[in-house]
């Protein structure tokens, strides 16, 4: 049941989608978000419909991995169509009490449900095929503009990539010590909502303590690394823009500037 | 024969469907007797984890069954029989990451409570399992987090214990212990098996501990059970085991070495008793 979170996970690749650079993906998907949110009309949405399919297919990440990374978000996705349905004014098409739908109504509803479809998996693309030491890497040299008015960008940045790194292990950990309560025969199913969180505790409690003891270990093997934090820190793997950088960059802008035209015309 | 456990057929794929389907159990077949010691070896990945997961109900067969006492651990609504947790005791791997309450013998505690039991029947099991595993009744109050880790490991499994379970399943207990630590915690669970009549099962990576502590040894490999019998039975297959890429005892590797150099002695002995007896008997001049 854990395992079915797809969220943050990397799938290893070499397509010219995973070695774009990490600083040019973040700031393209900022960039397909707001040319989404600007689409409206059945081609703007087409067009980037066909977009993130392309992405899809040239990264080679496995579509039903594409899918299940939609599973969190159906019950969001169904009451936003519900909600469109019931309550968008316009021409009345089906009545029953106080409850009508309108054609403006389900128009809305189709539009809302394939915005936040496609804008879930833009952005699920851009972890599928970043791996996280990247990712964090291209945020903080993102924002370094910001270390001059003493934002902590490099602690940020390096808190989020050690929180990302251990989401499996913690799953992993949780489901684990799951298994052995339930080997006691813990019970965490039946009973009251009281009695279902008193049950929790046989599992947060060796969860908080496995979480700081690996931090303490963390913690001691970067000093024993002489980690200082950003002062003087050096990279090895610079991040360089080459021909794929360029490439996707300007077939993205083309799409995203089709999709803001075609949009402003409704079309 | 009466066994207390049988595996028919079990199989088990995880995550099926996905490009990570893998199969961990592929049809194995296996009987243990009532009260005898099962050693059970095999490579990281082999299915060891995974069979014994099966044995309490924990994981759920992908086709074959599991019976305890002759009847199935799933009913036809295919849920498990909660009593098969509590008469089949699981310890994990690390079992002493899974301690949560405040005092040990609440922490042993916690099994029998589950079971619905009085006061005083758990109280008396917290003081009998304390004992097996040779804790002091006076750290009754300490809390399980003061202890080293050798001790956590027994507050661990005296937690299991404590529900005198018939089939005593453990997932490497001896793992990250120091030699005189895993020696010790094997004469416990030794004097276990003798006072209670509990069927023992063990998952080790070392031939040594399976050779001595078993009655049987099972052997698996890429998720099928390569070899079982007794420790003598598996020793005279050292090549297999050795292709499988497993280790055999230090002191079967002397002993093949010797027949490699054209003396002709016993191969299937893995204790140093034994290897004395078959090198004294071979300087006799009649090779056993």
């Amino acid at each position: 049941m854990l395992k079915d979170i797809t969220l943050g996970q990397f799938f290893p690749g070499n397509s010219i989608v995973h070695r774009t650079d990490p600083r040019v993906k973040i700031v393209l998907v900022i960039a397909m978000i707001v040319s989404l949110l600007l689409a409206s009309g059945v081609f703007s949405y087409a067009l980037m419909a066909i977009y993130l399919f392309v992405i899809i297919a040239v990264s080679k990440v496995h579509l039903k991995m594409v899918v299940r990374g939609l599973k969190p978000i159906v019950m969001i996705v169904v009451i936003t169509a519900i909600l469109n349905i019931f309550y968008t004014a316009g021409d009345v098409i089906w009545q029953w009490g106080f409850l009508h739908i309108t054609k403006q109504g389900i128009y809305a509803a189709i539009e809302m449900v394939v915005r936040i479809m496609l804008l879930i998996i833009g952005t699920s693309m851009l972890t599928y095929t970043t791996s996280p030491i990247d990712l964090t890497e291209g945020l903080e040299r993102l924002m370094s503009p910001l270390k001059k008015i003493h934002v902590p960008v490099h602690e940020l940045a390096m808190v989020m990539s050690i929180a990302l790194r251990f989401i499996p292990t913690l799953i992993e950990e949780t489901e684990k010590i799951i298994s052995a309560q339930k080997a006691r025969g813990a019970d965490f199913e039946t009973g009251s909502i009281l009695r279902r969180a008193k049950a929790m505790v046989p599992i947060l409690v060796p969860l908080f303590i496995s979480s700081i003891r690996r931090a303490e270990e963390l913690a001691t093997a970067m000093e024993c690394r002489l980690y200082r934090g950003d002062v003087g820190r050096t990279r090895m793997k610079q991040l360089k823009i080459c021909s794929a950088d360029y490439i996707s960059m300007t077939v993205s802008v083309i799409v995203f500037a089709g999709t803001i035209i075609l949009g402003s015309f409704g079309l | 024969m009466s066994y207390i456990l049988e595996v028919r057929d079990l199989t088990q794929v995880y995550s099926a469907g996905t490009p990570f389907e893998r199969m961990a159990l592929d049809h194995v077949n296996l009987q243990v007797k009532k009260g005898e010691i099962l050693g059970i070896i095999g490579h990281t990945g082999s299915g060891k984890s995974t069979l014994i997961q099966h044995l309490n109900g924990l994981l759920k067969p992908t086709s074959g069954e599991v019976l305890l006492d002759g009847k199935s651990i799933w009913n036809e609504k295919g849920k498990c029989d909660k009593n098969t947790r509590f008469r089949v005791g699981l310890v994990f791997q690390y079992p002493e990451y899974q301690l949560f309450e405040e005092t040990i013998a609440k922490d042993i505690a916690f099994g029998p409570s589950n079971m619905g039991l009085s006061e005083s029947e758990i109280n008396e099991r917290v003081r009998e399992a304390m004992a097996f595993v040779g804790l002091d009744d006076s750290m009754r109050d300490i809390s399980p987090f003061a202890l080293s880790g050798g001790q956590k490991r027994r507050v661990a499994i005296a937690g299991i214990i404590a529900m005198r379970p018939d089939v005593l399943v453990l997932d490497e207990p001896t793992a990250g212990l120091d030699p005189a630590g895993r020696d010790e915690l094997f004469e416990q669970i030794l004097q276990y098996h003798k006072q209670s009549g509990a069927t023992i099962l063990f998952v080790t990576h070392s031939m040594e501990d399976a050779a001595k502590m078993s009655d049987r040894m099972l052997v698996m490999n890429h998720a099928k059970i390569m070899l079982i019998g007794t420790p003598k039975e598996v020793f005279s297959h050292t090549d297999e085991i050795i292709k499988a890429g497993l280790d055999i005892p230090e002191i079967t590797k002397v002993m093949l070495e010797l027949k490699n150099r054209g003396f002709d002695v016993d191969t299937s002995v893995f204790t140093v008793e034994d290897a004395i007896k078959a090198l004294n008997a071979f300087k006799e001049g009649k090779p056993c």
